[in-house]
């Protein structure tokens, strides 16, 4: 069967045009960046704050769990929340209060903030206990297209997008399945 | 291109471009008729369809707000969103699978086959399937439909060929790659299947029979057909004789028009015609046009369906070629020992990821929902389409609230499944399960349905006038010069894909309204 070139592939334009103002020019190493408050992704924020930003990429990663997707895919997904913010303030207020609810809880249950629960297992019990709150709802509905329509991502499950530019699948393996028992 | 004026009281106005109002134009124009297809949604041609599932999405299809109760999963999952139809020139023929099947003999006599079902509204067509075997047979040579004719069925991608060994497996005996009216080989200067996929996104070749770039292009050659699009009907006219006179519609602009017309034939699909009908309310006819039976709207059908996706230790890449790529009909037939009455079929379908993630299970989340997710390489999928139970609390009905940019009350459409649709989906979703687990499946995902493509029944077709809305050809049973040319016309819906039957009636239809005009009838 025809494969696909599942390696990390990570497309600048996309990511700034997504995250104008949360990406320092520099953009470095974006394939290696991770989820922290402390790393630069996070404190190039503009209006919600470094903490606020990485949680919302932990919660990310929580909501939709993918071993096989490193960081850089969910903060992508997370990122353009701080240009929207700046522009709608209320969001920007719903969102740290979000946050703030979820740190509330995690220190109550947990003795730390959210981000630095360490077992995920702990962090889907604050998550299924605040499902129902408008930054769960929202993250959650938007993930599935901020995670899941990101072009980047689909190698990585196979998927292979656009065909017709490609001449279709005709002479590119719409047949090729070679495992099925012979009658 | 012909261009007629909003004055001219002697077209033929027609409201939709899809199956219906696409087809019926142009085989008016052919006839020497004049003809004006109104259509809400824009016009791209074949060079603007997009192989991105959400952006071909936002380019197609009918997101204007509709709102929806009742016990259906739909309700809950996508309350504003209940059906994936298509507003633009080419309706959903831009967005259909292909699938081209005609009804059976006794599908067209489900009250008399099924008997009185308690909880249902069956009824049976005042058509058999004898009287529309010729106009079937003309709408499978216009459609090009593989299977027909002497044209080859389509070869089997690998998404058809892991149901094929599966069924086989199970024994089931009729499994093909299905009647399609997607062109197996070069056929009415449109070329042959390329196995691009993304068919739910609008065919980027051409193979796909679309009225868009068949009927319509066909009926504006011959300089009787006007086809303007971004044009919203809001309402119907009527003198002060019953007779309809014309339609008030806001062009591009956001400005009102008033078409002019002699015949008006509605064709927007089964949650707008009906809409429309209801909000052409007038003082002579308060509870809405055509609808002294009091059926408009109601009898809303939407098949019984789901889908079942396997998971294997190998890859299978579902997406690569057509997305309905093959069939299993064995369940089709009537055989109440199973538990229901009536059948469906089980039909290849795949979604990219993107689609995948919103409509496999909508609203979870975490470690069960994506591994599943991270298992899409190697999955296979089908969809079932089995007939459901007309019942007249299953409905279209105008929104007490909500309202459209024009001021008109939306669409509100209410659906219980009955006790015999759940009996047959979990039917169905067994035996799809069991067709994956004997090639070797390691996970089965019986998925809910998605929004409703299949949008059948709201003005439907009875032999008397208080059992429906329109007689055999389509025409009102109160008005006699507007008919009813879309799915909104079917009195039940049969185990099979509508599209060929929709275009078949249209023919039959524009065969009738041509007659009538020239017997000064109408």
């Amino acid at each position: 069967m025809r494969e696909i070139d599942k390696r990390t592939r990570v497309s600048r334009r996309v990511f700034l045009r997504n995250s104008a103002t949360v990406l320092p020019a520099a953009a470095a190493a974006l394939a290696g960046m991770t989820i922290g408050a402390e790393e630069a992704w996070a404190q190039g924020a503009t209006t919600l704050k470094p903490h606020t930003m990485a949680t919302l990429a932990r919660m990310a990663r929580d909501i939709y769990p993918h071993d096989r997707l490193a960081d850089v895919y969910y903060i992508k997904a997370v990122a353009g929340y701080d240009a929207l913010a700046a522009k709608d303030p209320k969001l920007a207020k719903m969102i740290e209060d979000g946050v703030a609810a979820l740190d509330a809880a995690a220190q109550k249950a947990q003795k730390s903030t959210y981000l630095l629960v360490a077992w995920e297992k702990d962090r889907v019990a604050l998550l299924t206990a605040a499902e129902k709150s408008p930054l769960f709802q929202k993250l959650r509905g938007e993930l599935l297209v901020s995670l899941y329509n990101n072009p980047d991502v689909w190698p990585k499950f196979g998927y292979e997008g656009e065909s017709a530019s490609k001449g279709g699948y005709i002479n590119r393996g719409f047949d090729d399945i070679n495992w099925l028992p012979t009658a | 291109m012909a261009k007629f004026d909003l004055t001219d009281g002697s077209v033929v106005c027609i409201i939709g471009s899809g199956a219906g109002g696409g087809t019926l134009g142009n085989e008016l124009a052919q006839k020497g008729v004049k003809v004006v297809i109104l259509e809400a949604g824009g016009r791209n041609e074949i060079a603007d369809f997009v192989n991105d599932e959400w952006a071909s999405f936002t380019q197609l299809a009918w997101t204007d707000m509709r709102t929806t109760s009742g016990t259906w999963r739909v309700a809950r999952d996508f309350p504003n969103l209940p059906a994936w139809i298509v507003k633009a020139v080419g309706g959903t023929t831009t967005h259909w699978a292909g699938a081209s099947l005609r009804f059976q003999d006794y599908e067209f006599k489900a009250r008399t086959t099924y008997g009185n079902i308690a909880g249902a509204n069956l009824l049976d067509w005042p058509v058999t399937l004898a009287e529309m075997e010729p106009w079937y047979a003309k709408a499978e040579d216009k459609m090009g439909t593989t299977g027909t004719n002497g044209i080859p069925r389509l070869p089997g991608n690998n998404n058809y060929k892991v149901l094929a060994a599966g069924a086989k497996k199970l024994g089931y005996k009729e499994v093909h790659t299905g009647n399609m009216s997607i062109n197996s080989q070069p056929r009415h200067d449109r070329g042959a299947c390329q196995q691009i996929g993304f068919c739910f996104q609008g065919c980027k070749s051409g193979a796909k029979w679309s009225t868009l770039y068949t009927e319509i292009p066909k009926g504006e050659a011959t300089g009787n057909l006007e086809v303007r699009p971004n044009s919203m009907v809001i309402h119907i006219e009527h003198d002060a004789a019953g007779k309809v006179t014309g339609v008030v519609y806001v062009d591009a602009d956001g400005k009102q028009q008033r078409q002019k017309a002699r015949v008006i034939a509605v064709a927007g699909n089964s949650f707008e015609s009906p809409r429309l009908l209801l909000n052409s309310a007038s003082s002579r006819f308060p509870n809405g046009l055509a609808n002294s039976s009091g059926q408009v709207g109601r009898n809303y059908m939407r098949h019984m369906t789901g889908s079942v996706y396997g998971v294997f230790d190998k890859p299978v890449r579902m997406y690569r070629g057509t997305t309905m790529a093959g069939i299993v009909r064995d369940e089709a037939a009537n055989n109440p020992k199973r538990g229901f009455v009536g059948g469906y079929e089980l039909e290849t379908l795949s979604l990219g990821l993107p689609f995948m993630a919103a409509f496999l299970n909508p609203g979870a989340w975490g470690r069960a929902f994506t591994s599943a997710i991270d298992d899409y390489e190697n999955m296979a999928g089908l969809w079932i389409v089995g007939e459901d139970m007309p019942r007249d609390t299953n409905r279209v009905t105008l929104d007490a609230k909500a309202k459209d940019k024009n001021g008109m009350p939306v669409a509100s459409v209410h659906y219980d499944d009955h006790p015999n649709d759940a009996a047959m989906r979990n039917h169905a979703y067994r035996q799809g399960s069991a067709i994956y687990e004997a090639v070797g499946a390691v996970r089965t995902f019986p998925t809910p349905p998605y929004p409703s493509t299949h949008n059948l029944g709201t003005n439907r077709m009875s032999a008397s006038a208080r059992d429906g809305v329109v007689n055999k050809w389509g025409q009102t049973h109160d008005i006699k010069n507007l008919f009813v040319s879309d799915g909104s016309q079917f009195t039940t819906g049969a185990a099979c894909n509508p599209t060929l039957t929709i275009v078949a009636l249209a023919i039959r239809q524009a065969d009738a309204i041509a007659g009538m005009m020239g017997r000064k009838e109408i």
